[in-house]
């Protein structure tokens, strides 16, 4: 089974518990304006790499990823499923943790094809990182070009499916910074039974550069990276959120 | 064999016979508890750091040097007791007789010391100079009068460089806990009974060490005579945690006023001293207040220990460092841990004195240490980056459990091991030497013997590899017998003879040499193999210059195809190391370790067919090549864990930096184990209980 990478990280320590063997799968359906990846964009191309190879690889040095495991990042990994499977089915036979950071963007409950094999995948995820964009579908899709229905209902779909749970969330002046959003957000996912962990990102500026080399204008043009003090901030009105509803 | 002082101590060999390991096994008692016992530095010892840092300041303003004897020459008992504020100093002694003040010691070479002085803006006194010149030979006269044409060749063409020739040598650690623990009359018995003992007929190796043995002897008493002039009588065993220290101290002080070496480390002294502490506690002699003020004032002096040094020293060390450096923790054979509340105490000096590269504090870390010290190194180390980490899982193997570091990586047991310093031997510009047939890429002359240069325009593998293990085996020949000379001289002249008095009169002794360039190397190998190497001659047709053609594999990727070179060149070069007679049959071992020094080299190094520049600093120690690890640290990491510890005994170091931020998650922003902790109002809601590790990342990934 062959999956497209745009590349790889032998030591990630941001995406999930532990030190990971980070893959960042090839492709997205979503353009984000501040997406520090634009060239994982493009669902063509990417380097092909199979099972067998990132199975081989992790375990020679399985000694690093001790408390870690496999992250398949991105570009949005859930386009490339039946890698995954693989992928996956191989790492629970090895007993290694497995982990997708996602956007959530490809759910689709009425398409009973991807959602059989998703939910074959989830059975061998042990984590999903969730990276709810925006609470307000409007504002999600001023952001992403894509509304936020499919991400909040696989929200719910990994609440059924009893699947743990990392909500991420990414703060851009101006644009998710907004109080009364950071509580829904928090009163929505206080909901969710399977939340484990909340992890708020400041807006960084490192794949600006990314944008000149691609030759594609930055949507975030000037904009700087957002202080942490300001994150902190942000996480307080999302942790108030979740007391909301949390008895 | 008993002394009063030893009270309350579980007895063992060590009553019997010198054998501080002994002591420890007896009597140290494994702390597994946190650090919330530690108390914060007191107002005599805040007073004394302020002074301190007045000085330093001063010192910085005044170019670097505040104070230099350019008369006195510097022994054990040369200078009267200088102090900062004797009444607030809990432990005593300086180098000179005061504080700041640079010692004159010209025993490894006038011309250095002379050289010292002058630029720093002083002027060595005349008739020392005189002295030194006609009456007594310096270690640096010996070696230049025995070096062979060949070796002075070497030397100035940069394929050997950093030899202890003009400097001392350093890398012996004294086993200074022995004067705490059985006090100056008791060892010099035991010298006495050695020199007894020795054999009778007097071929040369045998009256070398009986007269080692007198000034071993003289040492002893002349330090004794130094810590009277303190006003303390160190002739009988230490009754207290305090004189357990300050007896230690004066042993360590009596080695650093009489040798200025390349590195003058400490060794392990922190359980030792606990066992001390602990007996203190348990009498209520001292509080922990007491203690910590102890250890706090004891590492101040050790920050202060100072050297007359060149700016070419310097430069070729990145500074000035003492490698003033300290051994913590680690495991016993019997699988006890080693952590003590002294330990925690040594590093807690990092936050009541503030962060200093020395003394340089090393942790010998294992997968057993417990977890409450794994968390408060990472700690520390996260506030304050300055603990040094060093894997004793894999040196206990080879080294036992009372071995100490000397310099940055070179395990030695106390008391019982020492070791030859050997500086390095560029293997990259032994490869251009084989590529152009002895002849210096840089200076065009010819430095090794005029064998066959390669003439083709590209390079082919099996015909470079034959020939660099030529030039290997005739690099390593003239390095080991330069180093030969060097030790030989270095013991006639400069003997350490105070450090050595506080070794075993049977020493094992490790030659170590080293390698600078190994990534280049095995990069540039690469290139030739899995790619195509052009190579560019000058005028003279000596390749000054490489083109590659197409991509190669780099070593720091865990790509077995390039790492597999690097592991066989270090493993060949200590086979052409181990062919040669050693000096005092010394073991041969190496070293891949230029922490700093790799910057010299490569600006002495031509460009080399991996494609690096001439001129261009090689990458540090065994690290990859800066930019050509592309597939993150762990790859990285794992190419440099592929090369063999076995032949490169004396260490492998492997420079790593990274932002704070690629090291995991900040606590600030990150809120796990969101289910059980909602109570807090502040955001900072944190307790790392569902993901183990995960708020302290750095903790965690120790393990």
């Amino acid at each position: 089974m062959t999956g497209y990478i745009h590349s790889k990280e032998s030591f990630g320590t941001v995406d999930g518990p532990g030190i990971r063997y980070v893959l960042f799968m090839q492709g997205c359906p979503l353009r984000c304006i501040y997406c520090h990846n634009p060239d994982t964009w493009q669902i063509d191309g990417g380097t092909p790499v199979t099972v067998d190879e990132v199975i081989t690889e992790f375990n020679k040095n399985r000694a690093f990823y001790k408390n870690g495991g496999i992250t398949v990042t991105g570009g949005e990994p859930l386009l490339q499923t039946d890698f995954l499977i693989e992928l996956f089915k191989r790492a629970r036979e090895e007993s290694i943790h497995t982990c997708i950071d996602t956007s959530g963007i490809v759910f689709n409950s009425d398409n009973e094809e991807f959602t059989r094999k998703l939910d074959t995948l989830l059975d061998y995820t042990d984590l999903v990182l969730l990276d709810i964009k925006h609470i307000n579908g409007v504002k999600h899709k001023e952001i992403t070009g894509a509304e936020n229905n499919n991400v909040l209902s696989f929200a719910k779909h990994l609440e059924e499916k009893k699947v743990p749970l990392w909500v991420r969330h990414i703060i851009i002046e101006g644009y998710t910074d907004k109080p009364e959003d950071l509580i829904a957000l928090g009163e929505f996912i206080g909901r969710l039974k399977n939340l484990k962990a909340l992890d708020v990102l400041p807006y960084h500026t490192m794949g600006v550069s990314k944008y000149k080399e691609l030759g594609i204008a930055y949507p975030l043009e000037g904009m700087e990276a957002l202080p942490v003090g300001k994150a902190v901030e942000a996480k307080k009105h999302i942790l108030q959120g979740i007391k909301n509803v949390v008895g | 064999m008993d002394f009063e002082n030893w009270k309350g101590f579980e007895g063992g060999t060590w009553k019997k016979e010198i054998n501080v390991r002994s002591f420890i096994k007896h009597n140290f008692i494994p702390y597994d508890g946190d650090e919330s016992f530690l108390t914060p530095p007191t107002q005599d010892t805040l007073d004394l750091w302020d002074q301190v840092l007045e000085l330093s300041q001063k010192e910085r303003e005044a170019g670097g040097v505040l104070d230099m004897d350019t008369k006195v020459i510097s022994t054990i008992t040369s200078h009267a007791p200088g102090y900062l504020n004797k009444d607030k100093e809990k432990i005593v002694g300086f180098q000179t007789d005061k504080p700041f003040k640079r010692a004159l010691m010209p025993y490894g070479g006038i011309r250095m010391a002379e050289k010292a002085c002058k630029d720093n803006g002083y002027e060595l006194d005349p008739e020392v100079k005189d002295f030194f010149s006609i009456h007594r030979k310096t270690h640096n006269a010996g070696v230049f009068d025995a070096y062979t044409p060949e070796m002075r060749a070497c030397r100035s063409s940069h394929i050997i460089t950093g030899l202890p020739d003009a400097y001392g040598r350093g890398r012996i650690i004294g086993d200074y806990r022995r004067v705490a623990l059985y006090g100056i009359d008791r060892l010099i018995e035991d010298k006495l009974e050695q020199k007894e003992t020795t054999r009778s007929a007097m071929y040369s190796q045998v009256i070398q060490e009986r007269e080692e043995l007198s000034e071993q002897i003289r040492a002893l008493e002349d330090l004794k005579k130094m810590a009277l002039s303190y006003g303390f009588d160190i002739s009988k065993p230490a009754k207290d945690t305090k004189e357990a220290i300050q007896w230690l101290y004066f042993a360590y002080l009596g080695a650093v006023k009489e040798q200025n070496g390349a590195a003058m480390s400490l060794g392990r002294t922190s359980t030792f001293l606990d066992i001390y502490s602990e007996r203190d506690l348990k009498n209520g002699t001292y509080t922990e207040s007491e203690l910590q003020e102890m250890i706090d004032q004891f590492i101040m002096k050790l920050r202060l220990i100072k050297f007359a040094r060149t700016p070419e020293y310097n430069a070729l060390f990145s500074g000035d460092p003492q490698w003033v450096t300290e051994s913590i923790a680690g495991v016993a054979i019997d699988g006890r841990h080693m952590v003590t509340k002294m330990s925690y105490r040594y590093l807690h000096t990092l936050e009541n004195l503030g962060a200093a590269p020395e003394p340089n504090l090393t942790v010998l870390w294992s997968t057993r240490l417990p977890d409450n010290f794994k968390r408060f190194c990472a700690r520390i180390s996260i506030e304050t980056s300055s603990v040094q980490y060093e894997n004793d899982d894999l040196m206990r193997f080879t080294h036992g459990d009372d071995y100490a570091i000397a310099c940055c990586v070179s395990s030695m047991r106390l008391g019982k091991e020492m070791q030859f310093f050997g500086a390095r031997a560029n293997l990259a510009k032994c490869l251009l030497y084989a590529i152009n047939g002895g002849v210096d890429e840089i200076t065009g002359k010819q430095i090794a013997p005029e064998y066959r240069p390669i003439t083709s325009e590209y390079l082919d593998y099996d015909e470079v590899m034959a020939k660099y293990d030529a030039m290997m085996e005739w690099l390593a020949e003239v390095y080991v017998n330069t180093l030969n000379i060097i030790h030989y001289m270095h013991d006639k002249y400069s003997y350490e003879k105070l450090q050595m008095a506080l070794h075993d009169k049977k020493v094992t002794r490790w030659f170590a040499t080293g390698i600078a360039g190994l990534s280049v190397v095995a990069d540039s190998l690469s290139a030739i193999k899995y790619a195509k190497v052009k190579t560019i001659r000058n005028e003279k047709g000596i390749v000054v210059d490489y083109e590659v053609e197409g991509d190669f594999p780099k070593y720091g990727n865990d790509d077995d195809r390039v790492d597999k070179l690097a592991y066989d060149i270090v493993h060949r070069f200590m086979t052409h190391i181990k062919k040669n007679h050693t000096y005092r049959g010394s073991i041969p071992t190496t070293s891949i370790l230029t922490i700093t020094s790799n910057v010299v080299y490569g600006n002495n190094t031509g460009a080399t067919p991996d494609g690096r520049k001439k001129g261009e600093a090689f990458a540090p120690g065994a690290n990859p090549m800066h930019r050509r690890d592309s597939h993150g640290a762990v790859a990285s990491l794992a190419s440099v864990a592929k090369l063999p510890f076995v032949d490169a005994q004396d260490g492998i170091s492997n420079t790593f930096s990274i932002i704070p931020g690629a090291l995991g998650k900040d606590d600030q922003i990150f809120a796990g184990d969101i289910e059980v902790d909602l109570d807090c109002g502040d955001g900072a809601c944190c307790s790392p209980t569902l993901f183990e590790g995960l708020d302290d990342p750095k903790a965690g990934n120790l393990n």
